[in-house]
């Protein structure tokens, strides 16, 4: 049998092996970072999603949408008479890889503008890298709020686009007692504390809090404890693949959408179609766009995207608000005429496009977008009906600053 | 008091799942010393299996069963004899092998069937569930229950009735002895890796009924499957479907007595703790080679 002790030689190799990559990327990150994307007839912009491991099932599809966008904006003449050349990076689902892809699409490839991230983690990672940098970050999806960077430009909802108004509505069908189901991380920890406070004012009674790892499969004790409590509504902030398994596990517990629907803020189309429409027919969510929305642009948007990635492709929240987020950004350096950050940053507050969710507007103080909030039912089909939308475009309210309620939050 | 005893049946589907995950590693782990990284891409192999199949026939979630063990199985063989058995006795290696391995299965998963996950429609008759006495046995669970013990009897059997699982227990307990003996080390080695696959393909099939279909489904069960065969016992067939049993109704009480993710932290603490006082886990396989 061989002993399993390494040998000096093969350790120093090892070794080299191992720092060798680490010393070339600090070798690019030392390069000066001063010039800002535009070369000669091309202007080069960053996408960073993770491209494989867990969140992949997510980012590609944003990545899509952003890529769809550039060569849309590239077919009617590109900016500023130039065209766009996309820069893809992997992020992997892994945090510190987020940062050191977004230091190399800085400074390596010297980017005008970077779209990218999913989970608040990554964005997290991020935002000392261009705060750093003082480079732009294009952030498409629904967060929990309690953020602004100058850095950042928020595409997706605040709180009070979405969780909100999802609690409102629930109050107005009557619901008094609620469950909160969540995994274990910044996102539902954060949506939950702003979800008890909201209860608490309005009499609302939440029977439950429970939190599960990200990736947990086994679903069966929750569902019992669900079945246990009797709640009206369950609230669900779960992410990535336990959605799945929640959803496939609750249907066979006989708790029905008729008695006791859940909520969920990060289940969109793509979501369903892997859950399986059957699981999740008649159960709710909350986002701002569907496919199913009626605009103009959206019409465009989803036979674009079905004729660029496929036919049996569906469009969700999150990929049109990382479709919507190129357009803003190009709108931003038409008005400023350069792609220097600070003049698009001035530039950015009130552009306002149509967008396939309705009219969407920067809002030039929080760096967030003014968005129609809008429940849906979900489908048989695995489409989702609106059956309720906010009278228009909610401004973004991070910190939640005009809510008496969330006083005590941030 | 209704909540309580309706945490019997669930503890007892946790433990069906782990030990239909777990019952293929007690082969390639358990009896021939491979830290197999990949079983977890077997059972996704299992899970794209039967979401081929479905839509072919009314019943192709049964023809499943077979199809994806076969599947998983030869893909199991494949890498036992491209790469595993040039790394016989050297556990570390293989785990950093096999690990690559999954990688590369999961990426190729990706790249054939998408990122997202992928839906399998479970048949008419396993989806919902029965009320008896106030208890609560959803179908889907009940049919797991069912698998995983249909999969122990067939693997029993094999092992101790039949004149190939007597070869690979020889094989196991002396391998010199009984390659001088005129067994094929090498065929066995082979077909042992089949087997303990094709287990995993089968639990893949089983599992998308209650789990994610997609590249990463793998990651979520293998930790769980080497935690049952190293709390069991190498190699043991009565200490995986014990040590099952026991993790199914610690993890089923822990969580609802707590929450999932101090559960999972308490199962460990108990796992450790136990590993301190019997480091060989639950039951010993007894070799008779000279160590």
């Amino acid at each position: 049998m061989r002993p399993g002790t390494l040998s000096p030689r093969t350790l120093k190799r090892g070794l080299i092996a191992l720092l060798l990559p680490a010393l070339l990327a600090t070798a690019c990150v030392d390069e000066p970072g001063a010039g800002a994307g535009a070369s000669g007839d091309d202007i080069k912009v960053g996408i960073l999603h993770s491209l494989s491991g867990t969140m992949a099932i997510s980012e590609v599809t944003v990545r899509d949408a952003e890529l769809l966008a550039i060569e849309e904006i590239n077919a009617k003449g590109g900016v500023l008479g130039k065209k766009l050349v996309p820069v893809t990076e992997d992020g992997a689902s892994d945090w510190p890889t987020f940062a050191e892809k977004a230091q190399k699409l800085i400074s390596q490839d010297k980017v005008a503008t970077v779209f990218g991230g999913w989970t608040s983690a990554s964005r997290k990672a991020m935002l000392p890298v261009f705060e750093r940098n003082k480079a732009l970050l294009w952030y498409p999806v629904q967060y929990e709020g309690l953020e602004s960077s100058p850095y950042i430009f928020y595409t997706g909802a605040t709180t009070n686009q979405q969780i909100v108004p999802a609690l409102d509505y629930l109050a107005a069908q009557g619901k008094k007692k609620m469950f909160l189901v969540g995994s274990d991380y910044v996102f539902p920890r954060t949506a939950n504390k702003i979800i008890k406070a909201y209860a608490a004012a309005k009499g609302i009674e939440v029977l439950g809090e429970e939190y599960t790892p990200l990736g947990h499969t086994e679903y069966s004790t929750l569902v019992n404890k669900i079945a246990d409590a009797k709640p009206d509504a369950v609230f669900n902030t779960l992410n990535g693949d336990s959605n799945v398994a929640f959803f496939k596990q609750l249907r066979g517990s006989g708790i029905t959408p008729q008695t006791t629907p859940v909520v969920s803020v990060s289940v969109a189309e793509e979501e369903v179609k892997g859950i399986g429409p059957e699981n999740v027919a008649g159960h709710l969510v909350a986002w701002n766009y569907y496919q199913t929305t009626t605009t103009p642009a959206n019409d465009a948007f989803v036979k674009a995207f079905k004729a660029k990635y496929g036919a049996d492709k569906v469009t969700s929240d999150p990929m049109e608000a990382g479709y919507n987020a190129v357009y803003l950004w190009a709108a931003a350096v038409a008005k400023a005429g350069t792609v220097e950050v600070e003049a698009v940053k001035k530039a950015a507050g009130g552009i306002s496009i149509e967008a396939p969710e309705g009219t969407t507007t920067i809002d030039g103080e929080n760096q967030h977008v003014a968005k129609t909030a809008r429940i849906g039912l979900v489908q048989a089909d695995g489409q989702i009906k609106e059956v309720w939308s906010s009278p228009g475009p909610i401004k973004p309210d991070p910190y939640l600053k005009s809510y008496d309620w969330a006083s005590g939050l941030s | 008091m209704g909540a309580l005893a309706n945490q019997l049946p669930i503890g007892l589907s946790i433990a069906a799942v782990l030990l239909l995950i777990a019952l293929g590693l007690t082969f390639t782990f358990g009896q021939m010393g491979v830290i197999n990284m990949a079983h977890g891409e077997f059972i996704m192999a299992g899970a794209y299996t039967a979401y081929l199949l479905q839509g072919f026939t009314s019943q192709s979630f049964l023809i499943a069963l077979p199809v994806a063990f076969v599947v998983a199985g030869l893909m199991g063989l494949l890498l036992e004899w491209s790469l595993i058995r040039r790394f016989y006795g050297r556990p570390l290696d293989t785990l950093l092998l096999t690990w690559g391995v999954s990688l590369v299965l999961q990426q190729l998963a990706r790249d054939i069937f998408g990122a997202p996950n992928v839906q399998v429609t479970a048949p008419g008759w396993l989806v919902g569930g029965v009320d008896v006495l106030g208890v609560r046995l959803p179908y889907n669970r009940m049919f797991i229950v069912v698998l995983a013990v249909l999969c122990v009897v067939g693997v029993w059997v094999y092992l101790t009735r039949l004149p190939a699982g007597r070869r690979m227990r020889a094989v196991v307990q002396n391998r010199e002895l009984a390659g001088y003996s005129g067994i094929a080390t090498g065929r066995v080695d082979r077909f042992t890796f089949l087997l303990g696959s094709g287990l995993a393909g089968v639990a893949g099939v089983a599992l998308t009924l209650v789990g994610p279909v997609g590249p990463s489904l793998g990651t979520f069960y293998i930790v769980d499957a080497f935690l049952v065969v190293v709390a069991g016992g190498l190699g043991q067939l009565r200490g995986a479907v014990l040590a099952a049993l026991a993790l199914g109704f610690l993890n089923g009480y822990l969580e609802f007595w707590t929450d999932a993710s101090l559960a999972k932290v308490l199962v460990f603490v108990v796992i450790i703790a136990f590993l301190q006082v019997r480091p060989q886990g639950m039951f010993v396989l007894k070799g008779r080679t000279l160590v």
